[in-house]
């Protein structure tokens, strides 16, 4: 294959898998390591690298949005990518140690479980629980527009959804994913945080979460430019488009099309984890 | 508990924060893109035609993994180095978006937030800068 061709089949993919992430709300970083490894037998540590970088595209473009709509809370935000970020670095540092089959294993897990996650009933939480102590003393609790008023939200559980979010940090370091499905797990489920905020918040901790593993994947090679440049634009443009039907449609059905593609995909890394196919 | 209409203050200020942020993080995304696409139109025009194969891992050229050396061989002109520019944008956004975050909250008083933001700071930082 030439440069042209691979550019072009690549950037391709990355458009799809950046539009049916973005409209599906799992982003597109989940499969484009498992697209480059099964399909285009691009190794896994350059096929990570690229994804990662992606990442960070899709997030701080899409976080720019949820921003502006006052839905994301930032005192959250910073305080959690403490934890993040720390993940990260231990997952970068993981990452170079450990064998490519090992890597397979691991990721086709964290893709049955974004999976498993997109499809789960999210239900509103009820806002007149008893806050953490710690969530007042952080200055945590807040409020996001619902309609045209104000709607107060008090957090709950902060160490634990603070030691949650390590793990979702290693996860992303270590697979070059957002790991988005841990983090609003931790947010939504842990810190009962309403899932407008939940969402808004998550997607804004991703971008500095893979910017903390980058800068490890960087200086030791992973970053491949001629791959990257396809994924990244690829990605972005696609969940840009994505973005644009997003106000139209959040269809039930492409939610579950597109969990069940992810699922199989890990499936099929797992598989060839332990075969020692990748 | 807080008076109310300090809370008031505290949640516009947090919105035009918010659009600050918003904005910052769309021009950082959007001019990395563009050095991207720049790097990527150049290494195709150059090396298009050249057979390219991933399968397995050697790592990236020495000078394509420091933030220095991709800068001085971005400006002149090696394609990659100008697509690996754009990748480091793309990085530094986050990070800028954290730097401005500690600006804003020494200008509310919120000191702990000026503190959590700067260890986020050096994270990154440590991870960006140290050669691992």
């Amino acid at each position: 294959m030439n440069a042209i061709e691979f550019s072009l089949l690549i950037g391709a993919a990355s458009l799809l898998a950046g539009f049916l992430g973005s409209l599906t709300g799992l982003g597109g970083g989940v499969v484009i390591v498992p697209v480059l490894a099964l399909l285009f037998k691009v190794d896994i540590h350059y096929a990570i690298g690229a994804s990662l970088v992606s990442v960070i595209a899709t997030s701080s473009g899409s976080s720019s949005a949820y921003v502006r709509k006052g839905f994301s809370n930032m005192r959250i935000g910073l305080l959690l990518e403490i934890a993040t970020t720390t993940g990260a670095i231990l997952g970068a540092f993981l990452a170079t140690g450990t064998p490519t089959g090992k890597i397979a294993i691991i990721f086709g897990f964290a893709l049955m479980l974004s999976a498993a996650t997109s499809v789960r009933h999210r239900k509103e939480q009820a806002p007149d629980r008893p806050g953490d102590p710690l969530a007042t003393r952080l200055r945590l609790n807040a409020s996001y527009p619902v309609g045209k008023t104000m709607e107060p939200y008090q957090v709950r559980r902060v160490p634990l959804g603070f030691g949650l979010m390590f793990g979702a940090g290693t996860l992303s370091g270590l697979l070059g994913i957002g790991s988005g499905a841990v983090k609003v797990l931790a947010l939504d489920e842990a810190m009962m945080i309403p899932f407008k905020v939940s969402t808004a918040t998550s997607n804004f901790m991703i971008g500095v979460t893979a910017a903390a593993s980058a800068g490890i994947y960087l200086s030791r090679g992973y970053v491949q430019p001629a791959i990257a440049m396809p994924v990244t634009l690829g990605v972005l443009a696609g969940s840009l488009l994505g973005t644009q039907f997003l106000v139209r449609a959040r269809t039930q059905a492409i939610r579950i099309l597109f969990a069940v593609v992810i699922a199989a995909l890990g499936i099929e890394m797992i598989y060839s984890g332990f075969t020692g196919r990748l | 508990m807080a008076p109310r209409h300090i809370y008031i203050a505290n949640a516009e200020q947090d919105t035009r924060m918010e659009a600050q942020v918003g904005m910052l993080l769309r021009v950082g995304v959007l001019s990395s893109a563009a050095v991207i696409l720049l790097g990527g139109v150049l290494f195709l025009v150059h090396h298009g035609r050249s057979v390219v194969d991933f399968t397995i891992f050697n790592g990236t050229a020495p000078e394509l993994r420091r933030p220095g050396s991709i800068l001085l061989h971005a400006l002149h002109g090696d394609d990659l180095a100008i697509i690996q520019c754009g990748v480091l944008m793309l990085i530094a956004t986050p990070v800028a978006r954290v730097a401005f975050s500690i600006f804003v909250f020494l200008e509310e008083h919120d000191f702990l937030y000026v503190a959590v933001s700067v260890a986020v700071l050096i994270i990154l930082l440590y991870s960006l800068i140290w050669q691992h």
